[in-house]
């Protein structure tokens, strides 16, 4: 049963580096729409605030598939253009998930508390300063566990890639594996979700370590539960929670 | 007791002009005057609610007068001169006006995303614009007169309330300001804790010349920091006196009310 277990292997591999540069790509996108999105969000001035607004919904409201289909098959047909399948992914799973991640931005920047604002003021700081010195860094501390879910469910979306020729993980099995290596259809999806686990894992262990430097940052202890894991992925010095 | 200061000489450094506020149809100062010297501390006491801490948030610009003018060191905090014509301020302009300005809260709020240094060096280098030499050595001037030497490198989340406070008074100070508001900053401390930072605001009373407007109900230091008292209720000044006449002869039935309600506490 497990003698093609190599290839199945080796076959579904040569589709982890689309995989992982969708997956990276698509979150290097997602971040710098969240962060923009969420600001405009919040933005004094009202035609700003519903630009993101229209963003957000148009983004979060509608199928991804059907994005996907929009930017690979249609566009090319309004605007004569056609970009590479891969990058086409990209740019729809950064916008797509760009839409949740700037509702993520914007709660985080308003549960801020008011002191801290009213501190930044007290000491004449500008606008731009109180947001970059004094409210993201505090409120980056609470995004990041909304922002790791984020970014494994961008990483699951990347098998839609698939539907527009990208030989990724996904595509690999459905199109290359399976009609050769068909009795070992079991395997094939076994092997295929174990990858998409690994990767998963990876990227919670990257976002555990991000949450510790950054409650270390803002002087907040991480707890001893959340030590402990982190010391169990490995990696981490123990810095005994930033105490300088 | 503090000499008086010289009210007959020197252009007020606060005048507040017919000032109303209101919060919806709540009404929490209505058609205030007063003014205060250079130099001169001030202590508002009342009951709470009768619009002190207002005042002081006023004076900050984190509120907005519904009607007429407060002016600090002879800048109006809510409307600038354009082109000879009077326009509400911008933002620029309330920069401009704060700067003189320093507050110290009853919560502290201090940045917790920065060390002790952070929260001194940090607005004296990007609003001043001290270098990072000349903004160190300012903080570690402050540290000293607030007796917080060796804790320059913590996080302010692990500091006691009372050196959080004295971290806030110093973040206040490193700004030079000429007008200090302090706002029931020893309400949040514990009680042993008290003692020690009305030491040190007597002792900044003492050595600097910064107009001070202070909420407090800590009586006994309103009494011998204070150059004048002014008692509020509902929005209006009952009573404006200096703490020898206003604490053993008060004029005013509900000062001595308020008074008798305090000390009865205590």
């Amino acid at each position: 049963m497990f003698d093609n277990l190599p290839r199945i292997v080796s076959v579904l591999l040569e589709g982890l580096p689309e995989t992982v540069i969708a997956t990276v790509g698509g979150i290097a996108l997602t971040i710098a729409l969240s962060f923009g999105g969420g600001l405009a969000l919040l933005s004094g001035t009202r035609a700003v605030r519903l630009l993101a607004r229209v963003y957000v919904e148009a983004f979060r409201g509608t199928s991804e598939v059907v994005q996907l289909f929009w930017i690979y098959f249609v566009l090319p047909v309004l605007i004569g253009f056609q970009l590479v399948p891969l990058w086409a992914g990209v740019l729809v799973l950064g916008l797509n998930h760009g839409a949740y991640g700037a509702e993520i931005v914007r709660g985080a920047v308003q549960s801020v508390p008011k002191a801290q604002y009213e501190g930044a003021i007290a000491l004449s700081l500008s606008p731009a300063q109180r947001m970059r010195r004094v409210i993201l860094p505090q409120a980056v501390v609470e995004m990041l566990p909304p922002f790791n879910n984020l970014f494994i469910q961008l990483l699951k979306s990347t098998a839609i890639l698939s539907f527009i020729t990208v030989p990724e993980v996904t595509r690999q099995g459905v199109q290359v594996l399976v009609p050769n290596f068909g009795s070992d259809i079991v395997l094939i999806f076994v092997v295929m979700l174990l990858i998409y686990l690994v990767l998963a894992v990876l990227i919670t262990a990257v976002m555990r370590l991000l949450e510790r430097l950054a409650a270390t940052k803002v002087g907040r202890r991480p707890s001893s539960v959340a030590r402990e894991r982190v010391d169990d992925l490995g990696g981490v010095a123990a810095g005994g929670g930033g105490a300088s | 007791m503090p000499p008086s200061s010289s009210t007959t000489t020197a252009e007020p450094m606060i005048v507040f002009d017919g000032v109303v506020k209101q919060f919806g149809d709540n009404v929490v100062l209505s058609e205030l005057d007063f003014t205060v010297a250079p130099g001169e501390h001030v202590t508002l006491i009342g009951p709470s609610g009768s619009g002190k801490t207002t005042i002081l948030r006023l004076l900050m610009t984190l509120e907005k007068v519904n009607r007429g003018t407060i002016h600090v060191g002879g800048k109006c905090l809510s409307h600038m001169d354009k082109g000879g014509k009077r326009v509400p301020a911008d933002d620029k302009y309330c920069r401009e006006v704060r700067k003189r300005i320093g507050m110290v809260f009853q919560q502290f709020n201090l940045f917790p995303n920065m060390t002790v240094r952070g929260n001194l060096i940090e607005a004296p280098c990007r609003v001043l614009g001290l270098s990072k030499e000349e903004a160190n050595a300012r903080a570690e001037e402050l540290l000293e007169l607030v007796g917080l030497s060796g804790k320059i490198d913590e996080h302010p989340t692990r500091l006691s309330g009372g050196q959080q406070q004295r971290v806030a008074i110093a973040r206040a100070l490193a700004m030079r300001p000429d007008v200090l508001l302090l706002d029931e900053v020893t309400s949040a401390l514990d009680p042993e804790l008290v003692a020690g930072v009305l030491a040190l605001l007597r002792d900044i009373g003492e050595t600097t010349d910064i107009t001070i407007l202070c909420v407090t109900h800590e009586m006994g230091f309103a009494r011998d920091f204070s150059h004048r008292v002014m008692m509020f209720d509902r929005g209006k000044v009952v009573e404006d006196a200096p703490p020898s006449e206003l604490f053993t002869q008060p004029r005013e039935q509900r000062t001595r009310d308020f008074l008798r309600a305090v000390l009865d506490r205590h």
